[in-house]
């Protein structure tokens, strides 16, 4: 069953051509990573995913309807974004910032219900977040910030994940830990997620399948290891790399040649 | 708790004056006092309040800049010069004064919002900046327009300018208080929406809020507000700017509970400060929009260096 499919997306700004004819589909429980060097058009892609931009051409469809017959409410039910968070001006604790997922499934002026507040100690403690609850966002690190979105977006209970650079400012543990909790949501509980990240090692680890993007073009879609090549590298990152396995997932590895 | 100082604020304005009255063994002259002139004003003065308080704090949040005022943003201002307009070539038309002020408050809200968002979204700085230009460009109008007035007009209109709650109209009292219960009943509607577009209007898009529509409705409602309070009592500054923050200083910035509280404290400000307004140099009276800049502006400064 399809959860999210892409036809012949395009975006244009005047003259300027940023996405040019990207067609995909994303089953359940799929994750779906978007490799690409900078200026690709990986952050346009996926923000015409959700509505934030419009496409020139092309369209979305989410479980079969198109994305445009769905309300800002219902959309903002099925997809949730993490992306970079920007400094909040007004102080608000992670419980609250948390608690503002459940919007579209509450009613217009309530009181947060039993079940608001249930989803976001449940998203809280999948994070790892215990004992923020209290704090004020403006009081975290990047990184601990990046680990509330999270949280957010979990506590929406949207089932299609739309994550931006989520790793960026996390250490080594907290990047494996988002990683495989993306996984386990795929997987156990049938989401299903879209994910930018420049780390082409986890992308291979964790990703499904792989889309490299360069110039607003779908260069090559599959798993890891059909993409994954050498000569397509080269060509799209301008890098030289020798791939080999990993010696302990036995999935594709990528090393730089400095 | 703040529905109990608010009352307590009214009856101490009613009670307190230019002549001292209690309530019972009122003599002729002054129930007239009393009911007919006093208790009206005071009314009026709580209902200007909470426009003003509820207003300023639905624009904080939307705008996401803790210096989002009706006053400061020049919203104030455009009321004036509709009312203005209104009084010098629609003086005989009743209600032209509180339409006029509307359209006033609608088109200075439009063009600061427009000059604010630049390409790369509204800063806190760009709004500010805005705000200046709008409002210093309506007042040199207002001026202009006033020196076309004769002496006698000129006085009572610089007056009432400051904010001057003597000169209310029974129908322009009567829409006050309309404009700021619906208003506040509105605003607060939005409030779960506003708390997203707090955080940011990305995030809040991507979690569901109708951005435009909110934008939309709390701007009129906005423009509503202080056209109504601008028309009944001219402008004034700062209500919207202090409430606000001194509300969520105590309470949070839930705006559940921000709105409904600052259109209560907000009440209770402006009829304490109509109160020194009538009191201090009796039987002469001050602009009350006066007292709340010489309260506001200190007040404001302390708050800004605390955080």
């Amino acid at each position: 069953m399809q959860m999210l499919e892409a036809r012949n997306l395009k975006v244009k700004y005047g003259k300027a051509e940023v996405l040019a004819d990207i067609t995909f589909s994303l089953s359940e429980g799929e994750t779906l990573m978007l490799i690409g060097p900078n200026g690709a058009g990986k952050s346009t892609l996926l923000r015409t995913l959700n509505g934030t931009i419009q496409l020139t051409e092309g369209e979305v469809s989410i479980n079969g309807k198109p994305l445009a017959s769905y309300s800002r409410h219902e959309i903002a039910k099925r997809i949730a974004v993490v992306a970079q968070e920007n400094e909040t001006k007004f102080p608000i604790t992670v419980r609250d910032f948390i608690l503002a997922g459940r919007f579209a499934s509450g009613t217009s002026f309530g009181w947060d219900s039993g079940s608001d507040i249930s989803a976001a100690a449940a998203a809280i403690m999948e994070c790892e977040l215990e004992g923020f609850e209290d704090r004020l966002m403006n009081e975290l690190s990047g990184g601990e910030r990046q680990r509330v979105v999270l949280a957010r977006a979990i506590a929406t209970g949207a089932r299609i994940l739309l994550l931006d650079e989520p790793t960026a400012n996390l250490d080594l543990a907290h990047q494996a830990s988002m990683f495989r909790l993306v996984r386990k949501k795929c997987r156990d509980h049938r989401y299903s997620a879209v994910v930018i990240t420049h780390d082409i090692n986890l992308a291979a680890e964790f990703a499904d399948r792989i889309m490299l993007l360069t110039e607003g073009s779908q260069y090559a879609i599959g798993t890891p290891a059909e993409v994954l090549l050498e000569a397509s590298i080269l060509e799209i990152f301008e890098m030289q790399v020798i791939l080999d396995n990993n010696p302990v997932s036995g999935n594709v590895r990528v090393t730089s040649v400095y | 708790m703040l529905a109990a100082g608010l009352a307590v604020s009214l009856v101490l304005a009613a009670a307190f004056g230019s002549e001292s009255l209690s309530f019972t063994g009122l003599s002729d002259e002054q129930r007239a006092i009393l009911f007919d002139i006093r208790i009206p004003r005071v009314l009026l003065a709580a209902c200007v309040g909470a426009s003003l308080a509820a207003a300023g704090a639905g624009l904080q949040s939307l705008l996401r800049n803790p210096l989002a005022e009706p006053y400061l943003l020049g919203v104030s201002n455009g009321a004036a010069l509709g009312t203005m307009l209104a009084f010098t070539f629609f003086e005989t038309v009743e209600w032209s004064r509180p339409i006029l002020a509307f359209a006033g408050a609608g088109a200075a809200t439009i063009a600061v919002y427009r000059m604010a968002r630049g390409r790369a979204g509204m800063s806190v700085e760009r709004l500010v900046l805005s705000g200046v230009i709008v409002t210093t460009f309506l007042s040199s109008v207002i001026v202009m327009l006033t020196s076309l007035l004769d002496a006698a007009k000129l006085r009572s209109f610089t007056f009432w300018l400051l904010g001057d709650l003597s000169q209310s109209t029974l129908s322009g009292a009567y829409l006050a208080f309309a404009v700021a219960v619906l208003g506040t009943v509105v605003l607060s509607s939005q409030a779960r929406a506003l708390n997203l577009m707090m955080i940011g209007e990305r995030d809040a898009f991507d979690l569901g809020v109708e951005v435009g529509r909110v934008r939309l409705i709390v701007f009129v409602a906005v423009a509503a507000m202080v056209g109504s309070t601008v028309a009944a009592s001219g402008s004034v500054g700062y209500v919207g700017l202090i409430v606000p923050h001194l509300v969520r200083l105590g309470a949070g910035s839930d705006n559940r509970g921000v709105i409904p509280f600052s259109a209560l404290a907000g009440a209770s400000f402006v009829v304490i400060a109509d109160l020194g307004a009538r009191t201090i140099i009796a039987p002469r009276e001050l602009p009350v929009g006066a007292i709340t800049a010489l309260i506001g502006a200190p007040l404001f400064i302390y708050l800004l260096r605390k955080s």
